[in-house]
């Protein structure tokens, strides 16, 4: 039987989080970079200083390679979905929930065949979020659109509302998911770059790793507003366009060579 | 007279059982903390114990809605460190589900008639890599540095 004990006396919690604090501005001080393995977990709420996207340069995306989509099954625990008994594979592959889509299209004038990943655009002015009838699909600060799970009632008019049919809509039960990223029956979902990796400081994507670890190099990752990102310095360089961009919808994800 | 005396004695006897039996409850007071849990051999929650029992879904609801909306990572009311820190640990053995009836929060809400869903999603064991970064803000509020523990799926990141 275990024993009952008092909590832990406040003022010395305070005084806990007190030393703490000095010990981390003494290292900070003498202006050591700190670039810790893991940095530390996110403190206060995002801010729409930074606004997040992707520049896909589809002249290095390769025919026949999913690096990418395997990378982004993995970080999301998205393989660990399970179909119904007895569903017939081409349907299942039609319904399980994806991230990122490999899409190939072809010129039929020139006959000029391009490959690109299509995921959730992260437009500033997304439709998914003006349909949405509860609040659940919305834009974070940092320019991620993603969905309140705990919101959404599964009613897939984002689904309908969205251009890029980057939106997916879960359908059988869940089971043996991720910690770091829940999911259940009844709810829809979509790329959200990888959301814990920017809460956890992190640098790219999964989608961007595998993509470099693959030799294509066809996905930058980083912040749009800031000048001097790698992502502003190879849009500065290179010509690239948003998909559908008669829209207007001013998407976070830009392509080049399409 | 000696009737009074008699029966005196018997309601002295009969408080004196009640109140042993009092002692007794006190002792082996009930607690829903599992043997082989982290939280088993620590003292205190994330907040007194008292607060934990009855506002626990107040804290873990305002902690969603910061994670979700704001990004914050570092609290000690995370969901997922509820579960870090009270699932039972059992030696090459994947961890029971933690709302099951046997388990820490399924024995307490089994017992107030609670049902939730939350585990429909949520892992309810805590489950591949990055787990225990989400229950780091958690172990350092208690003072507890966690040593980093790797399950069969939580080969780091
Ligand atoms: C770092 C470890 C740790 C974390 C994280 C933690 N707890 Fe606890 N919890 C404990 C300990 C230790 C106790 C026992 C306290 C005592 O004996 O008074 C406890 C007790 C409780 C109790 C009272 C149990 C009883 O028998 O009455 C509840 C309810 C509870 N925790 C809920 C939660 C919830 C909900 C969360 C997530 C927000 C959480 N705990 C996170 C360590 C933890
Ligand atoms: C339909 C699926 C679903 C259900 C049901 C659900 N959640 Fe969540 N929850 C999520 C998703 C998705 C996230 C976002 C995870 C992330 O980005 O880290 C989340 C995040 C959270 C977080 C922040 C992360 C953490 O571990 O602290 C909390 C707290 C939380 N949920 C609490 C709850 C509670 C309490 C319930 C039950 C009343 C619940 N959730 C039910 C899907 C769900
Ligand atoms: C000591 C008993 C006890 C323990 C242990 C306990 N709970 Fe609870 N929980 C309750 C009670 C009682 C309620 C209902 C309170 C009410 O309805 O006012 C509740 C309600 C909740 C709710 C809100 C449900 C809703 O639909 O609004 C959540 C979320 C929750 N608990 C999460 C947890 C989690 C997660 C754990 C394990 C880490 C846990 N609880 C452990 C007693 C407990």
């Amino acid at each position: 039987m275990k024993e009952k004990h008092a909590p832990t006396d406040p003022q010395r919690r305070g005084f806990l989080d007190a030393a703490a604090a000095g010990v981390t501005a003494a290292v900070v001080a003498p202006g050591v970079i700190l670039h810790s393995v893991t940095a530390a977990p996110r403190s206060e709420a995002v801010t729409s200083d930074v606004r997040w996207g992707l520049l896909i340069d589809t002249s290095k995306c390769a025919d026949g390679c999913s690096a990418c989509v395997d990378a982004c099954d993995k970080e999301n625990g998205l393989d660990l979905q399970t179909p119904p008994p007895g569903a017939a594979e081409a349907r299942w592959d039609a319904q399980k929930a994806v991230w990122i889509r490999k899409v190939k299209v072809q010129d039929n004038q020139t006959g000029r065949v391009t490959n690109l990943p299509l995921m959730c655009q992260h437009c500033e002015h997304p439709p998914c979020v003006d349909v949405c009838p509860t609040g659940a699909s919305f834009k974070r600060a940092d320019g991620i659109v993603m969905v309140d799970r705990h919101i959404c009632i599964g009613c897939r008019y984002c689904m309908m509302a969205c251009p890029y049919k980057a939106r997916s809509f879960v359908h059988e039960v869940m089971e043996n998911q991720l910690t770091r990223v829940p999911r259940g029956k009844g709810c829809v979902e979509s790329c959200n770059l990888c959301v814990h990796r920017r809460d956890h400081g992190e640098e790219s994507t999964a989608c961007v790793d595998a993509c470099t670890a693959a030799g294509h190099e066809a996905i930058v990752f980083g912040d749009l507003k800031d000048p001097r990102s790698a992502i502003r310095t190879r849009l500065a360089e290179m010509s690239s366009r948003q998909i559908r961009e008669d829209l207007a919808l001013n998407t976070g994800v830009r392509y080049s060579g399409i | 007279m000696a009737k009074a005396a008699v029966r005196a004695g018997l309601v002295a006897v009969g408080l004196a059982w009640v109140l042993a039996a009092q002692v007794v409850l006190a002792a082996d007071a009930k607690t829903y903390v599992v043997e082989g849990s982290k939280a088993a051999s620590l003292e205190s929650c994330v907040e007194p114990t008292d607060l934990m029992r009855r506002r626990h879904m107040e804290l873990i609801k305002h902690q969603r809605d910061e994670t979700v909306h704001g990004g914050i990572r570092s609290s000690k009311h995370s969901l997922a460190g509820c579960v870090d820190c009270h699932i039972r640990r059992v030696t090459d053995q994947t961890p029971a589900p933690i709302h099951q009836k046997s388990e820490f929060c399924g024995a307490c809400h089994a017992f107030t008639a609670v049902n939730l869903n939350c585990f429909d999603c949520h892992a309810a064991v805590p489950k591949g890599p990055g787990a225990d970064l989400a229950a780091q803000a958690a172990h350092q509020a208690v003072g507890n540095r966690p040593s980093v523990q790797v399950g069969p799926e939580g080969e780091g990141h």
